[in-house]
């Protein structure tokens, strides 16, 4: 065996009465501490893999390895209790407090209460609600918050392995937003290995370390990076089905800090106005950006340099909006056609780093 | 003091003397009121129970466990005890089968809606959790069931509570000893029949009520925020 946390050999599931398997003879590996996202049409047999890596759903053939042991070969319970689970109505129990229901895989495991008590204070703060929750019940928390609470209580006997089945389907898109975003906040902590099943593959793509897209019947089309899946699609159902815009996908995934920059129309805070207009020339811009050692300092239109000798007898005016390394090309990109000038500053904090414009934007995405 | 209509021998409709007189007699028939409810709705929901788990298990089942429950119900006591006398005697056992016919059908149908109502998500997170059936059960599915259930041991209770003074013609009949000893009488005797009726429906509303405090209090869950 490989590094991988969770592997899937030759399985199959065709359920009863059934003319077609709903998953046929599939097999990848997911390495340790990542991230793979199960997406496709529906009837592809996405949320049925990932339920057969529990036993939720028992494969026809095939076997299965969960961290080395061979899960299809377990007893059900036992398997389970090593794998978190959350699953999109939640199912939070609604007879029993937040504590009670965080507290659920360490109380069938058989852990002391104090323990317990400690674990759930502290899982409560790892996904971001008060400890003041704690003694609530499900019905008086929030749709979010619910789902928050389904991750702590799948991640509380620390297991290894996190399954979701469209964990955020069913809360509203900026609650979405921000639970992918705390998803991966915790995931840099905890490092766990996650399968995480959805339809929409912005969220795959968000999401996942690599992609695994299914077609109707559980036949798998591509599996790979999210940047290699956008760049060069296997077949034609994988173009289709990741849509259009792939070229702005991929810019959304790639950061300002990955691009070659330009080091741009920059002249220092005492230049003379012929090496301003020189610079101006090569560029072929209309302004000047003015640099003290690293600093960004300003800028200086064309036409203000008549009739001075030194740029700094001239009123700088400064940049209103930069990018930073972390910003996604993406958003690089739209500061570049918001610019009246047709690029976008690249700033660490006070740093100045250089200028992006559109050909170097477009560079990264063909490469 | 209520005078409903003169007697001739003009006595009073209820006469608190006799209640005075016979304080002991009304308190100790109260209790064998209790005993045959109490007794009636424990072997009920200990049958229903054992029903409506194999209605829940083989779900086939349920159709004709509710429909010979049903016809059970649709039975007058009286025919009961005639049909069972013979080979029950007339007497506890005999009025005990009759009063447990009749929670039956209540007490099945609420157990099964109860069970068979709790989300499948929630069951599902239960088995994704590593839960296994039994205890899956009696910690998931039953406290969830659990006001389901009680409102219908609230209906066979009240139920039961009134069909207990037909037992009388058993020789049992808790309260409703006084309602057919007043009619017996050779001059009828409202005292007792007013007292063995009042106080069954009194009777009857503190256990309803009290089954009200139990579900209150072992839901917490459901008072909300």
């Amino acid at each position: 065996m490989s590094d991988a946390m969770i592997a899937l050999e030759n399985i199959s599931k065709t359920f009863p009465g059934a003319a077609a398997p709903a998953v046929g003879d599939l097999s990848f590996e997911i390495p340790r501490g990542s991230i793979l996202t199960l997406v496709g049409p529906s009837g592809c047999g996405k949320t049925t893999t990932l339920k057969m890596i529990n036993r939720i759903i028992e494969p026809t053939s095939g076997r299965i390895w969960v961290d080395g042991r061979e899960a299809t070969a377990m007893e059900p319970h036992l398997l389970r209790r090593s794998i978190g689970y959350v699953i999109q109505q939640i199912g939070l129990f609604p007879h029993r407090t937040i504590a009670q229901n965080i507290g659920t895989v360490p109380e069938l495991l058989g852990w002391g209460a104090e323990r317990i008590e400690t674990r759930v204070e502290e899982l409560i703060g790892l996904v971001g609600l008060e400890a003041e929750m704690l003694g609530r019940y499900p019905s008086e928390l929030s749709g979010g918050q619910q789902q928050r609470v389904g991750v702590a209580r799948a991640l509380a006997a620390d297991p290894p392995v996190l399954l979701m089945d469209e964990p955020f389907g069913a809360v509203d898109p900026i609650v979405r937003g921000r639970l992918q975003e705390e998803l991966l906040e915790l995931q840099a902590k905890v490092q766990k290995t996650i399968v995480f099943v959805t339809h929409d593959i912005d969220e795959a793509i968000r999401l996942g370390d690599r992609i695994c897209i299914l077609n109707v019947g559980g036949v798998l089309e591509q599996i790979g990076p999210p940047v290699e899946i956008l760049s060069s699609p296997a077949n034609r159902f994988v173009e289709d089905f990741i849509g259009g815009e792939r070229g702005l996908k991929r810019l959304g995934l790639l950061t300002v800090g990955e691009a070659e920059l330009d080091s741009g129309p920059m002249v220092g805070p005492t230049a003379m106005v012929s090496d301003a207009r020189a610079a101006i020339a090569r560029y072929s811009t209309s302004w000047v950006g003015v640099v003290d050692d690293d600093r960004l300092l300003g800028w200086i239109g064309e036409s203000q340099l008549d009739g001075h000798t030194s740029v700094d007898e001239l009123e700088l005016q400064p940049f209103v909006q930069t990018v930073s390394p972390a910003d996604s090309l993406r958003a690089a990109l739209d500061l570049v056609v918001r610019s009246h000038e047709r690029v976008a500053v690249v700033c660490a904090g006070d740093r100045y780093l250089g200028i992006l414009d559109l050909d170097a934007i477009a560079g990264e995405v063909t490469e | 003091m209520m005078f409903l209509f003169a007697q001739a021998d003009q006595r009073p409709l209820f006469d608190w003397d006799w209640v005075g007189r016979n304080l002991d007699r009304i308190w100790e028939r109260t209790l064998e009121h209790l005993a045959l409810t109490g007794v009636a709705i424990g072997v009920g929901l200990l049958i229903s129970t054992l029903l409506a788990a194999a209605a829940v298990r083989w779900r086939g089942l349920y159709a004709p466990i509710a429909g010979v429950s049903g016809v059970l119900y649709t039975i007058p006591s009286l025919a009961v005890f005639a049909f069972l006398a013979p080979f029950t005697g007339l007497g506890f056992l005999t009025a005990e089968i009759a009063l447990v016919s009749y929670t039956v059908l209540i007490l099945v149908r609420n157990i099964y809606t109860g069970i068979t109502g709790v989300p499948a998500t929630v069951t599902e997170a239960a088995d994704g959790m590593g839960y296994r059936r039994v205890r899956r059960f009696f910690e998931i599915e039953l406290p969830l069931a659990a006001p389901v259930i009680i409102a219908g041991i609230r209906i066979a209770s009240v139920t039961v509570i009134g069909l207990v003074t037909v037992t009388s013609l058993l020789g049992q009949g808790g309260l409703g000893f006084f309602i057919l000893d007043g009619l017996r009488r050779s001059i009828l005797f409202p005292t007792e029949i007013i007292l063995g009726t009042v106080l069954s429906a009194v009777l009857a509303a503190i256990v309803d009520l009290g089954l009200l405090g139990v579900e209150r209090l072992i839901t917490p869950w459901r008072r909300g925020g």
